[in-house]
C-alpha cells in the first residue's frame, strides 16, 4: 500500500517476474506498493527470487535477551537472525542499511487479536479477545451442556487467515511483527495461532499452529437458551472438561478391547479438546476483573489444566494471589474508562477506582514476580497500544519491563520462545526500527522486518487504500464498535 | 419481583445506589483485625436460648464467644466496647437471598438447571452485601432464582464483604439446591422468545419426577460400576459424570438441602408426595404464602418454612396469603423464619421479625428466633450460629434499641469477631469518599482532554480527543434485552 513500501533487492527482470507470481498471490494493493517502491537500497543482490540478505550495521541494538548493544550490526538471511554483535562479519550478498543513529528492538508482539481474521463472522473489533457472539448467526435455542452451545474449538486461527486484511499492515507498522490471532465468539471460539504479520500466503505467517485454547464464559444472550448465566457458563465448561477426559479414558479402554464393551459416542468437543490438551496447549481463562481472577485461579487448579488468564485490569488489587498462582497473564491494555454522558450518580467507586489505576497493574505483577504479556484487547487503532503501554509506565512499570511484556514474555507464554521475542543468532528476523526509544513520545518507526523482509513505514500515512477505496473491514469495525 | 412493588421501592433504591458509594471503605480498615479478644460490656444481651441478660457482658476470643454473663471481666488487652443502653444479640440470618451474585442468579433456559452452582460466582464485593450489614445481617442462603422447578446449586455464607470469595461459605455448612413450583416456572407472568416446559402444574411435578429418575439410575450406574470394579473386573468403562444429576443424587442421600420456592397449599403437598415416593426430604419451603393451611403436613414432611411478614396479592399466587402465616405455623409446630429475598428488604429483617408479634401474638423471643435461631436450624448450623452462647461463633450485632423497635438502629455488625460494620466509622468516612468520586469522576471526565497549556509543554505531547470507545465488557456481561430484564426481574422472584 501507499504509506508503506516493501524494499526487495530483486534485480529488475527479477522484480517482474516476482510480481507475477506475487499478484497471483496476494492482494493487488500490495503488488501497487511494489511497483512504486522501486529499488532504494544501495546494495544487495538476491540469489534467486526470494533469498534475503540484510544487515543493519552501527545501529543501537536492544536485544532483551541481553545487554543493549550501542553501536553494533545485525545480519539477516532468509529470514533469519545469524549474527548480532559489535565484531559481526557482514556477507557480500547483503543490503547493507547503516543503522546510524537508529535503534533495533525485536519485532513486538500482540499477544490477542484477530488481527487477520476477517472472516464475517469474526467481523468483531480488532484485537479482541472472546467478545461478541458471532454475528449473522440466527439464534440457536440450545437445550444444555449436550447441545454443546456455542462451542468451536476445531477453528483454528491459522486456517482462517486473511492475508488482505488491512489491519495486519496498520500493527505491523505500529511495530507489532507477530500476534496471537484467536478465533473469537462463543464458550470454546477456537484456538489461537502465532502468526507473523507479513503479508505473503496465509501459511507462510503462522509460526505456531495451535498454540492456545480459548475459553469465554460467553451467554446465550436470552432467557431460552443454555446458558444464559454465568454460573451456567463455567458449568457447562467443567462438563466438558470432565466429558473429555472421560472419552479419553473410554477411548483407550474401548481401543484395547473393543468386543463386548459397549462403543463410547464420538464427539467433536471431547476429541479436539482432548487433543489440545495432550498438546499441552494454553487454556485461556478470563481474568476482567477481581472476581474473574480469583475465579480463574480456582478454575484452572479445579480443572488441571495448564491455563493462563486474560484481561487481568484490576490485577493491580490481587498481584500477589496472581503469583500465587503461578498463572501466567494476558494483560489486556484496552484500559476500562468512563463511557461518556455516564450518570455519574450512578457511578461505584469502585469501578471509578478501577478506571483510575487498572494501568497500574502491569507494575503491581512486576513487583510480585508475574509473568504477562500485554494484548491489544479491542482497540481498533494498533498505535494505541503503546500509548496505553506508556500509561502503565507512567503508573510504575520500567520500560524493560513493558518491552519485554511485548517480546520475550509472550514469546515464553506462547511456546515459541526459541524463534521469537528477542535479536539472538538463530531467530527469526522480526525486527523494529526506530529513530530512537520506543517509548518516546516523538520517537517513530522507520522499518519493520517481519520473517526478514523489510517493510518501510512512513510518517503521513492516508487514511485509506490508494485510490481512495474504502477498507471495508475498518468500517465494520467502527460501525461494531458505535 | 412484582412490578409494582419494584415500583414502589424505586425511590429507595435510588436512594441506594447513592449510598453505596460511601459504602466502600478501604476494605482492610472495615474488617478491624484485632487481637482477637473482645469484650462487649454494660450491655443488654439478648441470648435468644438464655432469655436476656441486663448489664451483661460478653468476651470475644477468637471468632468465638468465650464467655458471657454479668460478671466477665477484660482479659489484659482486650478491647472493650462499652455498650451501655445499647442491645447486643446474635446477628441475623436471611434464609433467602440473591445479593453477593456475580451475573445472573437464575440459569433460567432449562427447567433443571441444577448445574449451575452459585459457589463458582460469589461477589464479596456486592455492595448489597455491607447495606445488609449495615441492617445487623451476618449470614446469607444465596439461592439461585426461581425459574425452574430444579434450579441451581445454593450455598451459606458469612457476610465477609470485601474478603476473598473463598471465604465467604459456611464453613462446613451442608449446601442447598433451589426448587421451585407454581408461576415463576411455568413463565406464567412473561414470556419468553421460545416457549419452555413445563406449562402446567402437572408438567412441573412430571419434570421432577422425571429428573429423580433419572437421578436414581446415574446412582445405580455408579454403584455398579464400582461394585464390578471392587470385585476386580477388568476393561470397565466408568459411568459419565453428569454434573446435572450428581446434586440430585446427593439429595437423595441426605447431603444436600432442598430449598423450595412455593405459594399455594396444594403445591407444596404434591413436592411432599413426590418426595416420599421418591425418597428425599424437602427442608424448607420458602415464600410459603399458604403453609398457614398445610403446617401439620409440613411437620409431619419435617419441612421448615421461611416466609415473608405480611406481603400479598402481587400476583395470583399470593392472594390467600396472610400476616399470621409465620404465626400459625409456629404454633402447629414448623421451624419457621423470616426472610428477604431483597436486599432492601433485609436491612430490616428485625422489624419484619416483629410484626409477627402483632399478627399472631409471637413473644419477643419467638419473634427473633425467626430471623436467628430458626434459620439456623433450617440450615443446619445451629451448633455454631443462631444464639449468644458460649463456644458459638462471635457473630453479633449491636443496636442502640430494642431490636423489635422501629427506632432500633444497628451500631456495629460483627463476624467470628471481627466489626464488618460500624456505624460511627461510616459517617466520619461518607464526606472522604464523596470526595474521593467527585476527583475519580473530574479526573475521567478530563482523561483524553487537551492538557492545561503549562502541562502540555511539559508532556510534549497534546493529546487528542478520542473518539468514544466501547468499553471493554466483562466477561459476565450480557445483552441487556428484553428476555434478559425477564431473567433478572424473576432473580428476586417472590
Amino acid at each position: 500500500m501507499k504509506q508503506q513500501s516493501r524494499i526487495h533487492l530483486l534485480t529488475v527482470s527479477l522484480v517482474v517476474s516476482a510480481l507475477c507470481a506475487i499478484a497471483v498471490l496476494a492482494s493487488s494493493p500490495v503488488a501497487l506498493a511494489q511497483q512504486q517502491s522501486g529499488l532504494s537500497i544501495s546494495a544487495g543482490l538476491a540469489q534467486t527470487g526470494e533469498p534475503r540478505f540484510f544487515a543493519i550495521k552501527d545501529a543501537r541494538i536492544v536485544p532483551v535477551s541481553g545487554p543493549v548493544i550501542e553501536k553494533g550490526t545485525v545480519v539477516v538471511a532468509n529470514g533469519i537472525i545469524t549474527a548480532v554483535g559489535t565484531d559481526v562479519t557482514i556477507p557480500p550478498e547483503a543490503a547493507v542499511v547503516d543503522g546510524t543513529g537508529l535503534t533495533v528492538y525485536p519485532g513486538l508482539i500482540d499477544a490477542g487479536a484477530t488481527v487477520g481474521l476477517t472472516a464475517e463472522e469474526n467481523a468483531g473489533p480488532a484485537g479482541g479477545r472472546g467478545r461478541g457472539p458471532r454475528s449473522a448467526t440466527p439464534a440457536k435455542i440450545y437445550n444444555g451442556p449436550q447441545d454443546r452451545p456455542q462451542t468451536t474449538p476445531w477453528v483454528v486461527a491459522a486456517d482462517e487467515l486473511n492475508p488482505n486484511d488491512p489491519r495486519i499492515q496498520n500493527w505491523r507498522n505500529a511495530g507489532f511483527t507477530t500476534a496471537l490471532v484467536e478465533p473469537e465468539g462463543g464458550i470454546f471460539p477456537g484456538q489461537g495461532s502465532v502468526v507473523d504479520l507479513g503479508d505473503e500466503r496465509a501459511g507462510n505467517m503462522v509460526v505456531s499452529l495451535r498454540a492456545t485454547l480459548g475459553i469465554d464464559f460467553q451467554l446465550s444472550g436470552n432467557f431460552a437458551s443454555f446458558p444464559s448465566s454465568l454460573m451456567g457458563a463455567v458449568s457447562y465448561v467443567r462438563q466438558v472438561f470432565i466429558d473429555t477426559r472421560w472419552y479419553q479414558n473410554a477411548e483407550d479402554v474401548y481401543n484395547a478391547h473393543q468386543s463386548g464393551i459397549e462403543r463410547p459416542p464420538y464427539d467433536r468437543t471431547e476429541v479436539v479438546v482432548g487433543n489440545a490438551l495432550k498438546n499441552n496447549e494454553l487454556v485461556l481463562l478470563p481474568a476482567g476483573d477481581k472476581l474473574a481472577i480469583y475465579r480463574a485461579i480456582r478454575l484452572a487448579k479445579e480443572w488441571q489444566i495448564r491455563a493462563a488468564m486474560y484481561g487481568a485490569q484490576e490485577g493491580y488489587s490481587l498481584s500477589n494471589e496472581i503469583a500465587a498462582s503461578k498463572l501466567p497473564v494476558f494483560v489486556n491494555v484496552n484500559w476500562p474508562k468512563m463511557e461518556k454522558g455516564a450518570d455519574e450518580d450512578a457511578l461505584t467507586l469502585r469501578e471509578l477506582r478501577l478506571w483510575d489505576r487498572a494501568p497500574s497493574t502491569p507494575a503491581a505483577l512486576s513487583k510480585a514476580g508475574v509473568t504477562y504479556a500485554f494484548y491489544s484487547g479491542g482497540l481498533s487503532n494498533p498505535k494505541d497500544i503503546l500509548k496505553n503501554v506508556k500509561k502503565a509506565i507512567d503508573a510504575g512499570l520500567s520500560a524493560d519491563d513493558a518491552l519485554k511484556a511485548m517480546t520475550v514474555n509472550p514469546a515464553q507464554m506462547l511456546g515459541v520462545a526459541d524463534r521469537l521475542g528477542s535479536i539472538e543468532q538463530g531467530k527469526i528476523a522480526n525486527l523494529v526500527v526506530t529513530d530512537g526509544d520506543l517509548f518516546g513520545e516523538k520517537t517513530k518507526i522507520k522499518d519493520v522486518f517481519v520473517d526478514g523482509m523489510r517493510y518501510e513505514v512512513h510518517e503521513e500515512a492516508p487514511p485509506g487504500p490508494p485510490g481512495g477505496k474504502s477498507m471495508p473491514m475498518q468500517q465494520n469495525n467502527e460501525g461494531v464498535q458505535q | 419481583m412484582n412490578a409494582t412493588r419494584t415500583n414502589a421501592k424505586m425511590n429507595a433504591l435510588r436512594a441506594l445506589a447513592i449510598l453505596a458509594v460511601f459504602a466502600l471503605l478501604p476494605l482492610a480498615a472495615r474488617a478491624q483485625d484485632d487481637s482477637g479478644i473482645t469484650l462487649i460490656k454494660n450491655a443488654t444481651i439478648i441470648t435468644i436460648t438464655h432469655g436476656r441478660i441486663e448489664h451483661g457482658s460478653l468476651l470475644i476470643r477468637d471468632g468465638k464467644i468465650a464467655d458471657v454473663g454479668t460478671d466477665v471481666q477484660a482479659p489484659a488487652g482486650a478491647k472493650v466496647i462499652d455498650a451501655s443502653g445499647m442491645f447486643v444479640m446474635p446477628g441475623i440470618i436471611d434464609c433467602h437471598t440473591h445479593i453477593a451474585v456475580d451475573g445472573d442468579v437464575n440459569e433460567g433456559s432449562i427447567s433443571v438447571s441444577s448445574m449451575a452452582n452459585i459457589k463458582d460466582v460469589l461477589n464479596p464485593y456486592d455492595v448489597d452485601i455491607y447495606h445488609e450489614l449495615a441492617g445487623g445481617v451476618v449470614i446469607g442462603n444465596v439461592l439461585h432464582g426461581s425459574a425452574n422447578p430444579i434450579g441451581g446449586q445454593t450455598i451459606v455464607i458469612k457476610l465477609k464483604y470485601g474478603a476473598p470469595p473463598e471465604e465467604l461459605p459456611f464453613p462446613d455448612a451442608i449446601p442447598g439446591i433451589k426448587f421451585a413450583l407454581g408461576e415463576n416456572v411455568k413463565h406464567s407472568n412473561f414470556g419468553g422468545p421460545v416457549p419452555r416446559y413445563p406449562d402446567t402444574r402437572m408438567g412441573v411435578e412430571e419434570t421432577i419426577r422425571n429428573a429423580f429418575t433419572r437421578a436414581k439410575q446415574y446412582q445405580k450406574d455408579w454403584a455398579d460400576y464400582n461394585q464390578r470394579k471392587a470385585a476386580g473386573e477388568q476393561n470397565l468403562i466408568p459411568p459419565r459424570r453428569d454434573l446435572q444429576l450428581e446434586p440430585l443424587v446427593e439429595v437423595l442421600e441426605g447431603k444436600r438441602y432442598i430449598h423450595c420456592h412455593s405459594y399455594v397449599s396444594d403445591e407444596i403437598l404434591m413436592l411432599i408426595r413426590v418426595a416420599h415416593d421418591m425418597g428425599f426430604k424437602v427442608r424448607t419451603f420458602q415464600h410459603v404464602l399458604e403453609g398457614y393451611k398445610v403446617a401439620d403436613e409440613m411437620v409431619e414432611a419435617g419441612a421448615g418454612g421461611s416466609t415473608f411478614s405480611d406481603w400479598w396479592a402481587y400476583k395470583m399466587e399470593a392472594y390467600e396469603a396472610i400476616p399470621y402465616n409465620a404465626a400459625v405455623m409456629t404454633r402447629r409446630g414448623v421451624i419457621v423464619s423470616v426472610n428477604s429475598d431483597d436486599a432492601d428488604e433485609a436491612r430490616h429483617l428485625n422489624q419484619e421479625a416483629a410484626k409477627s408479634m402483632h399478627y399472631g401474638d409471637l413473644t419477643e423471643n419467638e419473634a427473633l428466633r425467626l430471623v436467628t435461631l430458626n434459620p439456623a436450624i433450617q440450615l443446619g448450623i445451629d451448633n455454631h450460629v443462631g444464639s449468644i452462647e458460649t463456644g458459638k461463633d462471635a457473630d453479633l450485632v449491636i443496636y442502640n434499641h430494642d431490636p423489635l423497635s422501629v427506632y432500633a438502629v444497628v451500631q456495629k455488625t460483627i463476624i467470628d469477631g471481627k466489626v464488618y460494620f460500624d456505624r460511627n466509622e461510616d459517617l466520619a468516612n461518607r464526606a472522604a469518599l464523596a470526595k474521593e468520586k467527585q476527583d475519580l469522576i473530574e479526573k475521567e471526565k478530563n482523561e483524553g482532554k487537551p492538557a492545561p497549556k503549562a502541562e502540555e509543554k511539559e508532556n510534549g505531547e497534546k493529546k487528542p480527543a478520542k473518539k468514544p470507545s466501547r468499553k471493554p465488557k466483562k466477561s459476565n456481561a450480557t445483552p441487556q434485552d428484553a428476555p434478559q430484564l425477564a431473567a433478572t426481574e424473576i432473580g428476586g422472584a417472590r
